[in-house]
């Protein structure tokens, strides 16, 4: 193992995600890395930083700006044996590639009986919160996760970034990559020799038995805040990271909810249409009887992204998470 | 070079250049750019700006060659077409800075402001995005028998995007009156345009038929002089043009760079890049005299814009929801 990786060490969520594609630069000549800016510069928030250098430009390519070219010459590069990881700058430049995701990307393993797979990693960092312009704080994510041959998954800290991207980067199938963008600088304590938590799996990440939260990528620190203030008032709060947002793993939730009666998703993204919707109808169906309130959903608006000065209104926090736990008591 | 079908006769309107209101908008276009920076660095403006300067010729040379019924679209960079259009830089100012005087009442802000009434169908923050959007409006008005251009502006990253590409295709299909400026200013963010363009700009135009010529992006008369010769053409509903502004940009590809400092060009490469100014340039052709007293104008303008701009409120949230349906419907609130 590289010596980069074998003692326990303080990192970044971006510094995970780094050390996890030198892992798997390292450990498979097939995976190369694709994106506009990412090489030279090693990206615009230093996720590819030094990889360029150590690896070559063969396999940490700097491409023209041109998604939708990126994306569909990592279809092709994965049909050859290729393991293509694409980075796309910001959520908002997902979309001149939405045609090759959403028409090649996902259709074509089923297309082909199955004969052949597309392990292409979409890496796109989303979410608000750090004061940018339109187009650079979207939560693009349900478009995915609706498109059938897409795994779609989100991280939530520094730990889960190094071991989901390589988990992604293994996997044959498609993996449409989020990456919560305010959630960069955060640190956290890596132990590069633990066994990781399984890709396509929910987790609970704070026991609680009054009221579970679903959330996932950057709102999983805002529910955890959330938890500990409830404690306080004396609420005991369970939350689940999601972690994988196709396939959906809801049998930790509905566990969850048949203990606690209650449960609130948050996600940045519009609440119609969100996650969130199809967490609650799935909830309803299953946990009926040991609902005691109705699932309640916290999210954006249905608007486009406001300008940042008033993205504080728009984007959920502390407060609007316990506003819908007060609800969800109130029935 | 030189296309023969970019020698034909100018517009009325291009023939002889107004030095001095040229070195006008050049000046304007300098400082609200310095002035805009420093209300980044304040916190005034939110989310940074990507600054124009440096290019400024290629925005007052084009500009002044259109008539005011001409349209534009502007890019992530676009707060000097914006102005040399005509936009009020005092609501300009405004609109950046997120307040409700803004052009668009702030939801534009730096990279998507628009003024429809003066010709400018919005600055654009998806690269390649406006190209089309001018080519349907260029064809919108030959269809309505009016002699009006479009003008749309994009980098040399830009021509690499799949869609300026079809752009090409329909526009000289279809000889819309649309004149195509790309302003290569020698990057796309940190990636160097010979390591992301193969052949040429002005190849890929020629190669749908539409004649492209590479022009001093420094000197705004010489801009001038191409764009006249461009406009008159799509005028005369002969087609589109390419021009390939030859420029340098000054500061950041955006504000995050001053603290986050990638290296990607050395100090003497911006030394050089800036060694010619085209404020410099511009200014040289003007009476010390007229100069200063452009100067101390644009000063005042300036001071003016950046109050305005600072005693402006900034939006309601409760007004978030409004405006996106044509039938006053208000969107959804976020919480079910
Ligand atoms: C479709 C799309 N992809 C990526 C970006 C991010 N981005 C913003 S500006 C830029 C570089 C643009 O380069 P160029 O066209 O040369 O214009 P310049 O910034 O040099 O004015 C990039 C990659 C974007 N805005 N839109
Ligand atoms: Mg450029």
């Amino acid at each position: 193992m590289a010596e980069s990786t074998s003692k326990t060490q303080q990192i970044s969520l971006s510094k995970g995600l780094n050390l996890g594609l030198r892992r798997a630069l390292e450990d498979d000549p097939k995976v190369l890395l694709m994106g506009e800016d990412i090489g030279k510069l090693g990206g615009v928030f230093r996720v590819t930083d030094g990889l360029q250098k150590d690896f070559g430009e063969a396999r940490v390519m700097d491409t023209p700006l041109a998604e939708s070219g990126i994306v569909g010459t990592a279809v092709g590069l994965a049909l050859a044996g290729y393991r293509p990881v694409v980075e796309i700058q910001f959520d908002g430049f997902v979309f001149p590639a939405f045609d090759q995701i959403v028409t090649q990307v996902a259709k074509m393993r089923a297309r082909a009986l199955g004969k052949v797979s597309m392990p292409i990693v979409i890496r796109i960092p989303f979410g608000g919160g750090i004061g940018a312009v339109e187009h650079h704080s979207e939560s693009p994510e349900a478009y995915f996760a609706m498109t059938a041959g897409l795994r779609v998954v989100a991280a939530s800290n520094p730990v889960e970034a190094y071991w989901m991207i390589q988990q992604s980067i293994a996997s044959d199938d498609p993996v449409v990559f989020f990456e919560p963008k305010r959630r960069y600088w955060d640190k956290a304590e890596l132990d590069p020799t633990a066994t990781p938590y399984p890709l396509y799996a929910s987790r609970v990440v704070r026991q609680g038995t009054d009221a579970t939260v679903v959330a996932y990528g950057p709102m999983v620190k805002t529910c955890l805040e959330a938890a500990k203030a409830a404690e306080e008032e004396g609420r005991s709060l369970e939350v689940i990271d999601l972690r994988t947002l196709s396939p959906l793993d809801l049998e930790p939730v509905f566990a969850s909810v048949r203990k606690t009666g209650r449960l609130i998703t948050v996600h940045e993204a519009s609440v119609f249409m969100g996650m969130g919707a199809e967490i609650a109808a799935k909830v309803t169906e299953k946990c009926f009887y040991s609902l005691e309130a109705p699932v309640l959903r916290v999210g954006a608006p249905h608007t486009p992204y406001p300008p940042s000065r008033v993205e504080e209104e728009f984007l959920p926090d502390l407060d609007r998470v316990l506003d819908a736990v007060d609800r969800a008591f109130a029935f | 070079m030189a296309d023969p079908a970019l020698s034909g006769p100018a517009s009325p309107s291009s023939q002889k250049p107004d030095s001095a209101a040229l070195y006008r908008t050049v000046r304007l276009i300098r400082r609200f750019e310095e002035r805009a920076v420093e209300l980044v660095h304040d916190g005034q403006i939110f989310g940074g700006i990507h600054p124009y300067t440096g290019q400024e010729a290629v925005a007052a040379g084009t500009c002044a060659a259109l008539r005011p019924d001409d349209l534009i679209t502007s890019t992530h960079r676009g707060h000097g077409h914006v102005l040399a259009k005509g936009a009020d830089p005092a609501r300009m100012m405004a609109e950046i800075a997120g307040r409700t005087t803004g052009l668009n009442a702030g939801r534009g802000g730096s990279m998507h402001a628009a003024d429809f009434g003066i010709g400018i169908l919005g600055a654009n923050a998806i690269v390649g995005a406006a190209a089309p959007i001018a080519t349907g409006a260029a064809w919108a008005a030959r269809c309505a028998g009016s002699d009006r251009v479009v003008m749309t502006y994009f980098g040399d990253g830009a021509v690499s995007q799949g869609v300026v590409l079809e752009t090409f295709n329909l526009a000289a299909l279809w000889r819309a009156p649309v004149v195509f400026v790309c302003e290569n200013n020698g990057f796309a963010t940190t990636t160097r345009t010979d390591d992301a363009v193969a052949g040429s700009i002005t190849g890929r135009a020629e190669a749908f038929g539409i004649p492209a010529a590479r022009v001093d992006g420094m000197d705004p008369e010489a801009v001038f002089a191409a764009a006249g010769t461009a406009i008159a053409r799509a005028r005369r509903s002969e087609g589109p043009t390419l021009l390939e502004c030859v420029t340098y940009r000054y500061d950041a590809h955006h504000t995050w760079e001053h603290a986050a400092r990638p290296r990607y060009r050395t100090p003497e490469e911006v030394d050089l890049g800036r060694s010619r100014d085209p404020l410099e340039i511009q200014g040289a052709r003007l009476p010390e005299a007229r100069r200063a007293q452009i100067d101390a104008e644009i000063e005042a303008v300036l001071e003016e814009a950046v109050r305005f701009a600072l005693d402006s409120p900034h939006p309601d949230p409760a007004t978030a929801l409004d405006y996106l349906y044509a039938d006053g419907t208000q969107a959804r609130a976020g919480v079910a």
